[in-house]
């Protein structure tokens, strides 16, 4: 075999080896195609496995843990969660639209190959700055890619979020997240058991699309990327729509053994990974799979990623029942093949054997590696930075209005009003909040699920803004009244070929891991992104935290506004002075440096389970988190959200601009009724959480009194500045 | 009063109104196939909100097609209750039970959020506890719900009162301002002749619950339930 051809694969020479030694032969093309996407990093983990172990899977609610389409979590009442975050960089980098339309489409499969109805999406989304022309393109062709197949398919987009930084101005993130619903005793799994079982292949026909995107990818985009545009999918939500009520009408019926999603490497990898969870084999004639183009080659048949498909092994004698099914929502549903139990992966083309693989071979017997990890040279220069000598500038108030009027701090109402949030009867609260939540039909329950990263304190301290990560999306959880229950991971990082990326990658899940662990959130699964490099250029390091939470009782639910006039302003936690890594740093001074905000775990979870205890008593009225922008910025969008001013004194002897835009993390603004202050001050004294009571809610004005300065905005003015920031950009 | 809410492939709005129904109103509800030439025997048909065969084409275009609809028009003509709502609505013009279209937002966008509306009519089944000139607010998801029509028939459609919703603001003023989409006239809904037939952008089925932010949607399908059957419409 030439050496160009699997080098084009993505295969190391090692790797090129290890085959032959494997099959004991020479691999054919389409062997070595199908080894290609199976061992690239987007499908094997092969760099990231080992550090992945690290992340702790288990806890009493964990049904699922990672390993499956998507992980579970027991909510009580015999019902679960399903959920899972997943990126589509790459594709969304090159053609914006479809490439987050079918990102979404994806993640919306994995949700309904468990069995469960899916009934939210979530995103997190990052492009250069608003100021470029290229990412106002990709930022507006993503929203509506991400409106288009979510709104068409009827589930609701209710949340996310949104930043712009110059290091993603060619390689935007695109992670999407979806949120199901199932009863336990239903779950389906991607499992191939049962040889002489049916093996179909239901919903769309196969073309050329999308071939090889797996290993598109597992590499850095360059100038020739454009060409690789037809390696990006098209997605159809309408035909999706009609595969989730086919799949869950079928599911119902008991007939289906094992189902998986055709995503990433299509046939191949949704046929090896099913027979090889089950330690099976699988045999399919690929004549018999249903094309839109004629002369396709079993190399294309077996790696086209046309969107749309899944496998679907049945009980044998049920093929009928399954067909008719599909046939009532206008679908094919075909016999290709059965499972077997030799453990290979045979493909035929008619009597022709195309391509013949042992099923573990392509899985669990990939290699893994532990790549050199090196401390990058930056940090030191940026940790060291020093912050002592920077001009205090005098108009805090402009200040704010600056920082309210910035990209990443603004309402993202432009991009979430071009989404669907409503649909389904269930988004008790939507998009524009810390955290979105969901009633549970039928009970008293609600779900909350937010996404969160800030990717300068990772690109500052990996560990501790790894910790952050986990800790803001818990945070703002509890802000909405649910217990923090598990998480699943979107880790977007450069090319882990290069120590220093791979350190950042290594120190990030370490900082991940111990937040989970202290949080007692464990991780349910997720996806990493390498290779999210322009032109040799990584982008900020975004190991994106997708969290779901419980409330017990929906009627609980809190939100970040005030409320009424007199109700009494309590900040818990404590105001630090920590300037490294804020927004005010970035956007007035111009600077990303310093050491990030430091975080104790113990103290977030004290704090955490503290205000949970106050909301569920009903001893408050609203509830937000401290994030980018500070206590200021906080305290204005709490003003904003609520139609409300205050007036509001900071005490503390520090500098005017670390009290205002600090962004030290466990803190959270409550108020409650006059009434019930005693009540919750001692709560707070009792759990021994530091507070401050800062002042009051009413007026049209936000004032904040420091000793020697002072800042009044009209709460119309910083409205009106927060939510027309980013629609005056995209509508230029 | 028996519903029945029609499903078209591509519905998504479908589960949505039945739960209004089954779950807030109680009243008996049947879900209608679109392959299926039978009504149940329903007295209100429900043509709800979603993309109807993706809307590739122009919206509601193929969906006006579906056997069930030719039951649809059948019991209309019998002066039967039909409402459309969003991609109903769009349909229910395609198949030319009301007049006008709905075209493409002006902003190229898909829409979602809260719209306020003023009541024009509450002479109808759909709208008889609500007070006549009342101010609601019901949410707008579309991408195509601007209205428009030929000057005459526009003119029919003021002249002969059957608007039902405008768009407005919060003194009830209709102008430009509270007008989401660039509908003609600011309309949010509007009637057939006999006042059997009612097209109309927002959902009102999102607002049925205290918990979803409101109940102005569920007065709409209480009217409707509330409405004696086999009555005088107006």
């Amino acid at each position: 075999m030439k050496k160009e051809f699997w080098r084009k694969m993505g295969l190391s020479e090692e790797e090129y080896g290890m085959i032959k030694g494997i099959l004991g032969r020479d691999p054919n093309e389409v062997e070595l195609g199908i080894f290609g996407v199976m061992w690239s990093e987007h499908c094997s983990y092969k760099n990231s496995k080992a550090v992945l172990r690290s992340f702790p899977t288990t806890g009493e609610r964990v049904v699922q843990g990672p390993g499956e389409n998507a992980g579970v979590l027991d909510i009580g009442d015999g019902q679960g969660v399903v959920f899972k975050i997943e990126s589509h960089n790459h594709p969304s980098a090159i053609e914006p639209y479809q490439g987050a339309a079918t990102g979404v489409g994806g993640i919306i499969r994995d949700i309904f190959t468990m069995g469960a109805r899916p009934i939210a999406s979530l995103n997190s989304l990052r492009f250069g700055s608003l100021k470029s022309k290229r990412s106002r393109y990709l930022f507006n062709g993503v929203v509506a890619g991400i409106a288009g197949y979510g709104n068409c398919i009827g589930i609701p987009t209710i949340g996310g979020e949104v930043y712009f930084h110059p290091s993603y101005e060619e390689n935007c993130l695109v992670n999407a997240m979806c949120i199901g619903l199932i009863d336990i005793k239903d779950i389906a799994k991607g499992v191939a058991q049962g040889p002489g079982n049916p093996v179909l292949v239901v919903g769309a026909k196969t073309g050329k699309d999308g071939i090889h995107g797996a290993t598109f990818a597992s590499e850095e985009l360059n100038e020739k990327s454009e060409e690789k545009r037809p390696a990006v999918q098209v997605g159809d939500p309408f035909m999706e729509k009609l595969l989730l009520e086919a799949c869950l009408e079928l599911i119902k019926t008991g007939y289906v053994v094992g189902m998986q999603d055709m995503g990433a490497a299509g046939l191949t990898s949704s046929s090896s990974e099913m027979a090889s969870r089950a330690g099976t084999g699988m045999e399919m004639d690929i004549a018999k799979v249903p094309r839109r183009e004629t002369g396709m080659t079993p190399y294309e048949i077996m790696l086209s990623e046309s969107q749309e498909r899944m496998l679907v092994v049945a009980k044998s004698g049920a093929e009928k029942a399954v067909q008719d099914i599909f046939a009532k929502w206008g679908l094919e549903a075909v016999v290709i093949g059965k499972v077997t139990d030799d453990g290979y992966l045979t493909v035929k083309e008619g009597d022709e054997v195309a391509a013949r693989i042992p099923a573990k071979a392509l899985t669990e017997m990939c290699p893994v590696y532990a790549k050199e990890a090196k401390k990058p040279e930056y940090l030191i220069k940026a940790q060291e930075y020093d912050l002592s000598t920077l001009p205090e500038l005098g108009d805090y108030g402009q200040v704010m209005m600056t920082l309210l009027g910035t990209g990443n701090i603004a309402s993202k109402e432009w991009v979430y009003r071009q989404y669907d949030y409503m649909v389904g009867l269930n988004t008790v609260v939507g998009p524009g909040s810390d955290a979105a939540v969901l009633r549970i039909k039928g009970t008293n329950k609600g779900i909350a699920a937010t996404t969160d990263c800030n990717a300068r304190y990772v690109y500052l301290d990996p560990r501790q803004g790894g910790q952050i990560a986990v800790a803001e999306a818990a945070r703002n959880l509890v802000c909405a009244g649910a217990l923090p229950l598990g998480v699943t991971d979107c880790l977007n990082f450069g090319n882990p070929e290069k120590p220093e990326i791979f350190w950042q990658f290594k120190e990030a899940a370490a900082g991940i891991s111990e937040a989970c662990r202290t949080l007692e959130t464990p991780v349910t699964g997720g996806n990493v992104s390498f290779y999210n490099e322009t032109k040799g250029e990584a982008i900020y390091p975004t190991p994106v935290v997708g969290m779901v939470g419980l409330l017990e009782d929906i009627s609980r639910v809190m939100t970040m506004g005030f409320k009424d006039e007199d109700d009494i302003i309590i900040l818990l936690g404590e105001n630090k002075d920590e300037l490294g890594g804020t927004a005010y740093l970035s956007v007035i001074h111009g600077l990303e440096a310093g050491k990030p905000p430091s975080i104790d775990l113990e103290a977030e979870r004290l704090i955490q389970r503290t205000t949970l205890a106050l909301i569920k008593e009903g001893l408050v009225k609203s509830a937000h988190d401290c994030a980018e922008g500070g206590l200021s910025i906080a305290l204005a969008e709490c003003c904003i959200a609520g139609g409300l001013g205050a007036d509001v004194v900071l005490s503390e002897e520090m500098k005017a601009s670390s009290l205002l835009f600090g962004e030290s993390q466990s803190r959270i603004i409550v108020t409650a009724h006059k009434e019930k202050m005693e009540k919750v001050l001692s709560r707070l004294s009792i759990n021994k959480v530091p507070y401050k009571v800062l002042g009051n809610v009413g007026g049209e004005y936000l004032t904040i009194n420091g000793s020697g300065w002072k800042v009044r905005l009209a709460v119309c003015d910083m409205e009106e500045k927060y939510r027309r920031a980013i629609a005056c950009y995209m509508d230029m | 009063m028996r519903f029945g809410v029609v499903v078209f492939p591509g519905s998504n709005c479908d589960a949505d109104c039945y739960h209004v129904i089954d779950k807030v109103l109680a009243e008996p509800v049947e879900y209608l196939w679109h392959g299926d030439r039978d009504l149940k025997e329903v007295d209100c048909v429900i043509l709800p909100g979603g993309f109807s065969y993706g809307d590739y084409l122009r919206v509601g275009a193929i969906a006006r097609f579906s056997p069930v609809m030719e039951k649809v028009l059948e019991h209309a003509a019998g002066g039967g209750l039909v409402i459309g709502i969003c991609n109903g609505f769009q349909i229910l013009t395609e198949v030319g039970l009301l007049p006008g279209a709905l075209v493409r937002n002006p902003s190229l966008k898909f829409q979602c959020h809260n719209t306020r509306l003023r009541v024009e009519r509450n002479d109808l089944p759909f709208t008889s506890l609500y007070k006549k000139k009342e101010i609601v607010e019901i949410p707008i998801a579309h991408g195509e719900g601007s209205f428009v029509a030929d000057e005459e028939t526009l003119e029919l459609l003021e002249k002969e009162n059957r608007v039902v919703f405008r768009y407005c603001d919060e003194n009830g003023e209709i102008n430009g301002i509270s007008n989401p989409n660039g509908s003609l006239n600011n309309i949010a809904g509007i009637c057939n002749e006999k006042g059997n037939v009612l097209g109309m952008m927002p959902h009102p089925e999102r607002c049925a619950e205290e918990i979803l932010g409101g109940l102005d949607g569920e007065i709409l399908f209480r009217s409707l339930a509330g409405w004696r059957q086999g009555g005088d419409v107006a």
